[in-house]
């Protein structure tokens, strides 16, 4: 059963905004429902009131704009999964979206409350700050963009005041010669929560040295978070598998995991360097296909 | 927290309805009698209250009722009748991909979904489409193969269909 609560059903984002502002810390915006509704089941939230932005019109769309691509926040998790300029752009971001729970959830679930959620395990953070990603957050006083490193503050918490919707994530379209890679342990294939997770990406010059190098961390933190200590191991280096092995090493130092019923610190530190040199090779293979 | 009135248009049905905001969709459809839509775990891991909302599956547990207004819903039973089964009907009795039958409506809307989108699926794909949805019966086997050979006849009444169009 479900706790009591009104739900308001704006239609348009200015209207959503007004709510937002009247109401504050007692309401909350709701979209596919596929966290909010199980947490109000579990009594996580009592909000008086829910804002339905499921189907506010501006709020979905994926698009390229100067020199960006723009994910509205209610684009779902399935509409990652099939957009081209996400398979083009984002491949990271695309492996995430094909294991993230179940297809169920994925045509319900979006890539807005995914990360305004702040799960520690939230499988499109990853492949996202890998892409240097900003959100916008919309309110009565205009739009400001933050990076979504910053966003993410920890386990459920991000800068979001009560008065803002998240409206859009966006990153700038990598260089041609970029590759990214994402993957996550689960216990299992599918509709699992990640045991850990990661996304690399990196892009070379012509004489195959790294240029830039981001190496992102799930479920390994408080908070998805970049290993940045890692990342600068290879800017400047040739990817040789020495300099692979170096920087998954310096990566699996940057995770501060926690012993769960999913796994223990120990466990995830070491398969964190595994998985990172694994998403590096993978990166270099297909640079050296290409 | 007054009820509000909801439409709701399923398998071809309009029924309109006062809600309290807190009823999701999927004890709506079962208190309106769709009740082969089936109450789980009401946290959207079991998949068996899945129906189509707007030619999507989705787990009706976790969509607010009110959020579905408007929307056409179809449930499993809606698929078909008992006179004209949908093919998918028809494999998984033909399969033995029911025991106790409880996942089945959950099944069919997800390979529903599949087939829609991906006619001729390869078993990985048909592993991962059902993978929202738990049985404790069968053993996914026969479920696989019903999900294929409801494919191949699909498959084969469209390309009958199509002969004949082009005959005529």
């Amino acid at each position: 059963m479900l706790p009591e609560f009104d739900l308001l059903q704006p239609k348009t984002i200015p209207e959503a905004l007004a709510i937002l502002a009247e109401h504050g810390a007692d309401a909350m915006p709701i979209a596919g429902g596929t966290n909010v509704v199980v947490d109000l089941r579990a009594g996580k939230h009592q909000p008086r009131v829910l804002v339905d932005v499921a189907r506010l019109p501006g709020l979905r769309g994926i698009h390229r704009e100067n020199g960006h691509l723009v994910i509205g926040s209610g684009a779902t998790i399935s509409d990652l999964l099939f957009d081209p300029l996400v398979a083009q752009h984002a491949p990271a971001l695309k492996e995430a979206a094909a294991v993230f729970a179940n297809p169920l959830i994925r045509n319900r679930a979006t890539v807005g409350g995914n990360l305004a959620d702040a799960s520690p395990a939230a499988d499109t953070a990853p492949p996202l700050l890998a892409l240097d990603a900003e959100v916008e957050l919309a309110s009565q006083g205009g739009i400001r963009r933050v990076p979504l490193a910053d966003f993410l503050v920890g386990v459920r918490k991000t800068l979001r005041r009560s008065d803002e919707l998240l409206i859009a994530v966006r990153f700038p379209v990598p260089l041609s010669g970029t590759f990214s890679h994402f993957q996550k342990v689960g216990l299992r294939r599918a509709d699992a929560i990640s045991v850990l997770s990661a996304a690399v990406g990196v892009t070379c010059d012509a004489a195959g040295r790294c240029t830039v190098a981001r190496i992102a961390l799930g479920a390994l933190a408080p908070r998805p978070l970049r290993a940045t200590a890692a990342e600068t191991v290879l800017v400047g280096e040739k990817l040789t598998p020495a300099a692979i092995v170096e920087a998954a090493r310096v990566a699996g130092e940057a995770a501060r995991p926690i012993n769960d019923i999913r796994g223990s610190a120990d466990y995830r530190r070491q398969v964190t360097e595994v998985i990172v040199r694994r998403l590096l090779e993978k990166a270099v293979a297909a640079e050296v296909a290409a | 927290m007054k009820p509000e009135l909801v439409t709701l248009h399923i398998n071809g049905r309009t029924h309109t309805l006062a809600l309290a905001p807190n009823v999701t969709l999927l004890h709506a459809l079962r208190d309106l009698g769709y009740v082969d839509v089936k109450c789980g775990c009401e946290q959207g891991d079991c998949g068996a209250c899945a129906v189509m909302l707007d030619d999507v599956a989705v787990n009706s547990c976790l969509v607010l009722a009110g959020q579905a207004d408007g929307c056409q819903i179809v449930t499993a039973a809606g698929l078909g009748s008992v006179k004209q089964p949908h093919p998918l009907h028809e494999a998984f009795a033909d399969s033995g991909a029911i025991q106790c039958g409880y996942c089945t409506p959950g099944f069919i809307i997800a390979a529903k979904a599949l087939l829609d989108r991906t006619p001729h699926p390869t078993e990985a794909e048909i592993r991962d489409a059902i993978s929202g949805n738990l049985c404790r019966c069968t053993g996914y086997g026969q479920i696989v193969e019903a999900v294929q050979i409801a494919a191949e006849r699909i498959g084969e009444s469209t390309n009958r269909r199509i002969n004949e169009s082009a005959s005529l």
